[in-house]
């Protein structure tokens, strides 16, 4: 599994605006480049994320070869109510990693 | 300016260049983190933003990790890193007595593989023994540099230092004219820095 960084606030108040930040590490290598010998280095990258929130989908991103490796995604939520954050990154050659974490609203 | 005058200007010039390149006294010396622009600053002082910790992570999983013919993990011997290994790094290079030499933490943690472990070497730069070395190092976080105060390090301290001050190559330059004589000014926009051993690549910024 890939190692991610995540950092969503432990608590917030009932109606905050938070924000969420994300770092997932991937090589992103474009499909552009070329060995030394001349062939073509095969692209891998992530093409996909999302934050689901309790199940309820809030964020959703598409990815390209012009986003640089360790993609940092972040992106602001409203805090309604307690409970989990699930994040999920999909990719080129069957890539796939998820990350969790929790929220108190109070 | 008489002739006179001049004479005296190039004898000062040549008296006082020498004394540039002395020793950075202890309350002087900065960090590379220093010479780092704000934003890099931020990302780094944000352990979560901070691309780096990627590598802390996955050194974290290779410390704990079987490898080689002895089927030893780094914990196996050293087992909580948090204690066992805390300071370590900022003893490195480090004399080793086995090979008469100075190695620096990456030979060191190679020297564990090959020895202990008996495991290949993991290729210089590579992203395991980046995170290994990442990994290790975090465990020393925020202790001063205390390398080189071995007495048998003495000859290598000074072969480096001829070697910092030697002018060389097709501009004719040493490290110490740059990173000594020109330091707190900029190379192409980047921070020339003063033999700033923490805290690199400070040209991030």
């Amino acid at each position: 599994m890939a190692s991610a960084l995540i950092n969503v606030p432990k608590k917030a108040k009932r109606g905050e605006t938070i924000e969420i930040k994300t770092l997932m590490s991937h090589i992103m290598e474009t499909g552009y480049r070329h060995t030394a010998e001349g062939e073509v280095v095969p692209r891998d990258i992530i093409t996909t994320f999302s934050c689901r929130y309790n199940g309820a989908e809030i964020f959703r991103a598409e990815l390209f070869p012009a986003i640089s490796a360790n993609p940092f995604i972040t992106f602001f939520t409203v805090a309604n109510e307690s409970g989990k954050f699930e994040f999920e990154w999909t990719g080129d050659r069957g890539f796939a990693a998820t990350a969790s974490a929790s929220i108190t609203v109070e | 300016m008489s002739p006179t005058g001049t004479i005296v200007v190039a004898a000062l010039l040549i008296a006082v260049s020498p004394a540039r390149t002395a020793e950075i006294p202890q309350a002087e010396r900065r960090s590379g983190y220093s010479f780092m622009a704000p934003d890099t600053q931020a990302i780094q002082d944000d352990d979560t933003t901070n691309p780096g910790m990627l590598w802390v992570l996955d050194g974290e999983k290779l410390w704990n990790n079987k490898a080689g013919a002895a089927g030893k993990a780094c914990a196996d011997c050293h087992h909580e890193a948090r204690a066992s290994i805390k300071g370590v790094a900022a003893r490195y290079p480090a004399f080793d007595k086995a090979l008469g030499r100075p190695v620096n933490l990456e030979q060191r943690i190679n020297l564990c593989r090959t020895g202990q472990q008996q495991a290949a070497p993991l290729p210089y730069e590579s992203r395991d023994l980046l995170a290994l070395t990442a990994f290790v190092a975090q465990q020393s976080r925020g202790l001063p540099i205390d390398a080189a105060t071995d007495p048998q390090l003495e000859p290598f301290v000074a072969k480096g230092r001829e070697l910092f001050m030697q002018r060389q190559g097709q501009l004719n330059l040493g490290c110490a004219n740059c990173h000594d004589d020109n330091w707190d000014k900029r190379l192409a926009g980047s921070a020339m820095t003063r033999r700033a051993a923490n805290g690199s690549p400070a040209s991030a910024a």
